[in-house]
């Protein structure tokens, strides 16, 4: 099919235009970042220290008590009750008097020494998700390092400590390190899902839609003019998020820049695509709205973003297959934490680049659809 | 010039249950002011809806210079213009830009577009709001923005859907002269009026009811073609003849304006002597009558009527 480039560009110009006289869509564009990322950067990580613990020592050998005093020499624990029974334990954290309960099981000491595996038992109170997310990594954090400091080698698995799957590619324990790149992805999928939702609707309901329908631009034109512009100020929000990210919250990108920019880039494709589709079923902006709030929350729960996937239940850790999120944060946070690079990701940047040229082709699709 | 601008065969659309249009067929020839007029729900927006290209007919075809807008729409797209029936504007785009982004999807070229900017604007009056939102414009005034924006690229159709409606006389008065310029310039305009008299200035009108065609000519012809007479008439008591007449022999129908009475006789040298008649008896006194010219309205009604009364006995014995 003939892309007429001239075209394409007058419908960039005047979607511009567009975007940056509306006085709705003008915040959106790059006060909404600097919001949500400060509020996401500083929520995250201030209020998760001295996080009141209940600890039962069944063991009470020397090694247990050491484990117990790491947990308080941390700074993120504070052990403010010694129940004797583990339903004392649980009634506290009912109670809300406690926000971690450890029990250490007869034995713990002996299994270590002759490098069994051995098990603590950590409940977590889960009403405050997030907290509860990061004390559950914090006190993995802890384990993992007196098991290392008790064997003297590197890898704590092969020495006695099982850990739970949930690993934390977080050396240093603090949670902005990995909230910060992951509000890289929840805002470009957001910004792009709110310029492009109504982008479609919004003409059909003025009536102007009728009007492109019957001039000489085509479907793949149109689509490409709605979807260049909001590209453009994805690429940007993605450069600010980045500086800010790095400067301000001092979380340092370990990987490449460019790999970096090749996935958001990806990503935004697929989140405008999202956006698109939303756009072309829906009759009413309304109805684009609901159904956009419809798409992101799932899409942001089903990510990794609050709670790592692999401790949801099953189901949901298929669904979240379907969800480009999810890869994107695969991908920002191994690019931050780990310095991963192109050959660890590229499994990742498949299935996103999949994802990206199916979601445009259906839009561009659906929309020709639309138009009989 | 022989082919016809735009040819319309058994033009079809249904709504589920509902027909909008109905084996509608006609001609338009090129350069030609052709109106088609109707009810509320008689199909008008539905019969220009397809000629555009915006909505696919069930069944039946039409083409525009010899093109289908069923199997060749994108042969079609260059050479047409249509404005719906609320013109979507870009309301926070000002008048120079709506109309200027029309002018470049239509690959408009640099050389010509400021000689047809200046015409449309000295038409349409909109040159002193050249740079104002068009949302911030009177109803009329975005009616004539629309119409300029549907010009811009000098259609060789022009397809209209009520381009007058609810639009002050001023700006109604302004957007005919722009119509009238484009047609002496050759273009093919059909446009679609609930008001007869708008018809009335047109080549020739295709009267539509619910879907259907019910009558096809120019407009003097249509009067010509009813065969009966219409007279104007004062009586003491309207309301009451209005009611008694409904009921007399010869009369086709009678309806109250202002405070006079038309009376739409049937065919016969005796007609209007023995209606008279039929009214003086009644008590009812005839103050003042004098033959008057139907309007299209008149011829419209009739049409309806005599279409209702052909297709029921037809119809009755399909059930
Ligand atoms: N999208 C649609 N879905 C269902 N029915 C429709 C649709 N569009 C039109 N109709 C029906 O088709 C019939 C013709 O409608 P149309 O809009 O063409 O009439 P119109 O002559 O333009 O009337 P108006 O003067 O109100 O504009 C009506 O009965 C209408 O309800
Ligand atoms: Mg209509």
């Amino acid at each position: 099919m003939a892309v007429s480039v001239v075209r394409v560009r007058h419908l960039v110009r005047k979607e511009l235009k567009q975007l940056l006289r509306d006085p709705r869509s003008r915040p959106i564009l790059f006060v909404l970042p600097l919001v949500q990322l400060v509020l996401f950067g500083y929520a995250v990580n201030t209020d998760v220290r001295h996080i009141r613990t209940a600890a039962l020592d069944h063991d009470g050998t020397s090694a247990s008590r050491e484990l117990l005093e790491a947990f308080a020499a941390s700074g993120y624990f504070d052990i403010v009750e010694r129940p004797q029974r583990p339903s004392d334990i649980v009634r506290s954290l009912d109670r809300g008097r406690v926000m971690l309960g450890i029990e250490i099981p007869v034995g713990f000491a002996r299994d270590l020494d002759a490098g069994r595996g051995v098990s603590i038992q950590l409940l977590v109170d889960g009403s405050d998700s997030n907290t509860a997310t990061v004390a559950g990594g914090y006190a993995l954090g802890v384990v993992t390092a007196f098991t290392i400091q008790r064997s003297g080698e590197a890898g704590a698995a092969s020495r006695g400590l099982v850990l739970d799957a949930r690993a934390w590619f977080n050396p240093s324990f603090e949670s902005r390190m990995y909230n910060v790149p992951a509000v890289i992805g929840a805002l470009l999928m957001l910004i792009c899902l709110l310029l492009t939702s109504f982008s479609v609707v919004r003409e059909r309901e003025i009536g102007t839609l009728d009007q492109l329908r019957v001039s000489p631009i085509t479907s793949t034109e149109l689509i490409l003019g709605k979807t260049i512009p909001v590209m453009w100020v994805g690429v940007l929000d993605l450069a600010l998020i980045t500086v800010i990210a790095t400067t301000w919250f001092s979380v340092p990108l370990r990987g490449s820049l460019v790999v970096l920019a090749a996935g958001g880039f990806l990503f935004i494709l697929c989140g405008l695509s999202i956006g698109l589709l939303i756009s072309t079923v829906s009759r009413t902006q309304q109805e684009a709205f609901l159904t956009m709030y419809m798409v992101f929350l799932p899409a942001l729960i089903f990510s990794g973003f609050f709670f790592p996937i692999e401790s949801m239940p099953s189901i949901f850790q298929w669904i979240s297959y379907a969800n480009p999120m999810r890869y994107f944060l695969e991908i920002v946070r191994a690019l931050f934490l780990k310095g991963a690079g192109l050959a660890e990701l590229y499994p990742q940047f498949a299935v996103l680049a999949a994802m990206a040229v199916t979601g445009i082709g259906l839009a561009i699709r659906r929309f020709e659809r639309s138009v009989a | 010039m022989t082919s016809a601008a735009v040819s319309v065969r058994g033009l079809t659309r249904r709504f589920g249950e509902v027909v909008a249009v109905e084996g509608l067929s006609f001609e338009v020839k090129t350069g030609e002011l052709f109106g088609i007029v109707g009810p509320d729900g008689a199909g008008k927006t539905t019969t220009l809806r397809m000629l555009a290209g915006v909505m696919r007919p069930s069944g039946g075809d039409a083409l525009i210079r010899g093109r289908s807008v069923v199997s060749e729409p994108e042969a079609v797209k260059p050479h047409i213009a249509y404005m719906s029936q609320r013109f979507g504007l870009y309301e926070d785009l000002t008048v120079g830009e709506n109309i200027a982004f029309y002018a470049e999807l239509y690959e408009v070229p640099r050389s010509v577009l400021p000689g047809r900017l200046e015409r449309l604007y000295e038409f349409s009056q909109l040159a002193p709001f050249e740079g104002r939102l068009a949302g911030d414009l009177s109803g009329g005034m975005k009616q004539k923005l629309g119409l300029c924006c549907a010009l811009v690229h000098e259609p060789d159709v022009l397809l209209l859907d009520e381009p007058t409606f609810g639009v002050d006389p001023i700006s109604r008065r302004d957007l005919w002269l722009i119509v009238h310029d484009m047609v002496a310039r050759g273009t093919t305009v059909i446009v679609s009026t609930a008001y007869m008299e708008e018809a009335e200035r047109c080549d020739r009108v295709a009267l539509m009811n619910r879907g259907r065609l019910v009558g096809l000519d120019h407009p003097r012809r249509l009067h010509e073609g009813l065969g009966g007479e219409v007279i104007s008439v004062r009586v003491s008591e309207p309301r009451r003849a209005v009611e008694w007449l409904a009921g007399v022999p010869h009369v086709r129908s009678a309806a109250l304006l202002g405070d006079s009475m038309r009376i739409m006789l049937g065919d016969g040298e005796e007609a209007w002597s023995s209606v008279r008649t039929s009214l003086e008896e009644q008590g009812i006194a005839v103050l003042e009558a004098a033959p008057a010219r139907p309007s299209l309205e008149d011829v419209f009604v009739e049409l309806v009527e005599r279409e209702r009364s052909g297709k029921n006995p037809e119809r009755s014995g399909n059930d």
